[in-house]
């Protein structure tokens, strides 16, 4: 049965559309089905992601008014098999989009995907609601960073309120937390919040925490989701996080500054 | 764990620290008014309801403010009273419109 995978967090810029990628890249390369749909109509950007701007000829919006077919508008990744991108309009807005299309969209791709990942837009208006509202799981991504936290908790506030699952009293979503950005070096000073305590405040599992990396503007800047960089730890974390997912018990890795030697510490005291 | 973290124990809270706390704070309000509506725009205007039976306030001069603190809410409530002046004034405007004037 397919599932709907809702990559959401309230704040804008935290790492949405780099997570969707990466976790639906992940997803395909275990060898299941997966379609990547980008929910931030007017705001493009999951095709730069996945690198597949210039191929993009219909949209999510075309489908939904019934001015393409499906297939016309999935654009299958070049490097990843089972890897689909549906991408958005950059011309229209949010109101393009209807519960019933969106339902009647997800339906069609449910018959040919394992998983299909919604990539939602910043905000908890019409464009998150959309891309939440038919949720089976959702990955509610945050930094560790107060603004970030109280948004992520507003979200699922939302996604407990307001999705099918909740409207219907079916088994409600299923919440996942993804730390991104994190620094262990300035978490280790007492900078920024650890992740046992945004887990602590927010209370819902931790599917990953994937630490800040240069990694993951060298991988956008090419269009390549940075899971495809294994040599990288934030491409290595992605990884872990989807075999977590997937029902795998994997330890959490980079949660430690890696350990220095004593010269090297010598030196950072007195520099 | 090293010999460096016996003595950054006895440090003073960090900013991180600073950070959950008041996380923590704001978010187990947000919790709760949640599913409460917001009341406090329709409090505001019963309350200048009632107070316009008795003083001829201003609209402008009744505040009404919700303070958080981490055991307790506040609800302030600020009526700047006419001065005896401008009580006065109305009074007489009143009374030339063939009205009672308000009671003070």
């Amino acid at each position: 049965m397919a599932k709907i995978i809702t990559m959401t967090s309230g704040k804008g810029g935290v790492g949405k559309t780099t997570s969707s990628a990466a976790v639906g890249t992940g997803l395909a390369l275990r060898g299941f089905k997966t379609c990547i749909i980008d929910f931030d109509v007017g705001l493009r950007n999951l095709d730069l992601i996945m690198g597949c701007e210039r191929r993009v000829v219909f949209d999510f919006i075309n489908v939904i008014n019934g001015e393409a077919r499906l297939n016309q508008a999935l654009i299958k990744d070049k490097r990843v098999e089972n890897l689909y991108i549906l991408p958005t309009s950059q011309t229209r807005d949010k109101d393009a989009l209807t519960l019933e299309g969106v339902g009647k969209i997800l339906d069609e791709l449910k018959k040919e995907f394992d998983y299909i990942i919604c990539d939602s837009p910043a905000g908890i208006e019409k464009g998150a609601l959309m891309a939440l509202y038919w949720a089976d799981h959702a990955i509610v991504v945050t930094n560790p960073e107060v603004s970030s936290v109280r948004d992520s908790d507003r979200i699922l506030g939302v996604i407990q309120a307001k999705s099918r699952r909740a409207e219907q009293g079916l088994e409600p979503v299923q919440e996942h937390l993804l730390v991104t950005r994190y620094d262990v070096e300035r978490v280790e000073k007492g900078e920024m919040l650890k992740v046992d305590d945004v887990l602590e405040i927010l209370a819902i599992p931790l599917l990953g925490i994937i630490p800040e990396s240069p990694a993951v503007l060298k991988a956008s800047n090419v269009g390549m989701p940075v899971v495809l960089d294994d040599k990288s730890n934030a491409g290595q974390a992605y990884a872990d996080a989807v075999g977590r997912f997937l029902g795998e018990k994997i330890e959490h890795r980079f949660i430690k500054p890696e350990k220095k030697g004593l010269l090297d510490r010598l030196l950072r005291r007195t520099a | 764990m090293n010999l460096l973290d016996i003595f950054k124990r006895s440090k003073p809270p960090t900013i991180a620290a600073q950070a959950k706390e008041r996380l923590q704070i704001v978010l187990a309000h947000e919790r709760s008014d949640r599913n409460s509506p917001d009341f406090l725009p329709a409090l505001q205007q019963e309350l200048l309801a009632v107070i316009k039976k008795y003083v001829s306030v201003d609209e402008d001069k009744v505040a009404v403010k919700l303070e958080r603190e981490s055991g307790c809410s506040m609800l302030e409530v600020n009526v700047e009273l006419p001065s005896p002046a401008a009580r006065a004034a109305a009074a007489a405007a009143a009374a030339a419109k063939g009205k009672p004037a308000p009671a003070n």
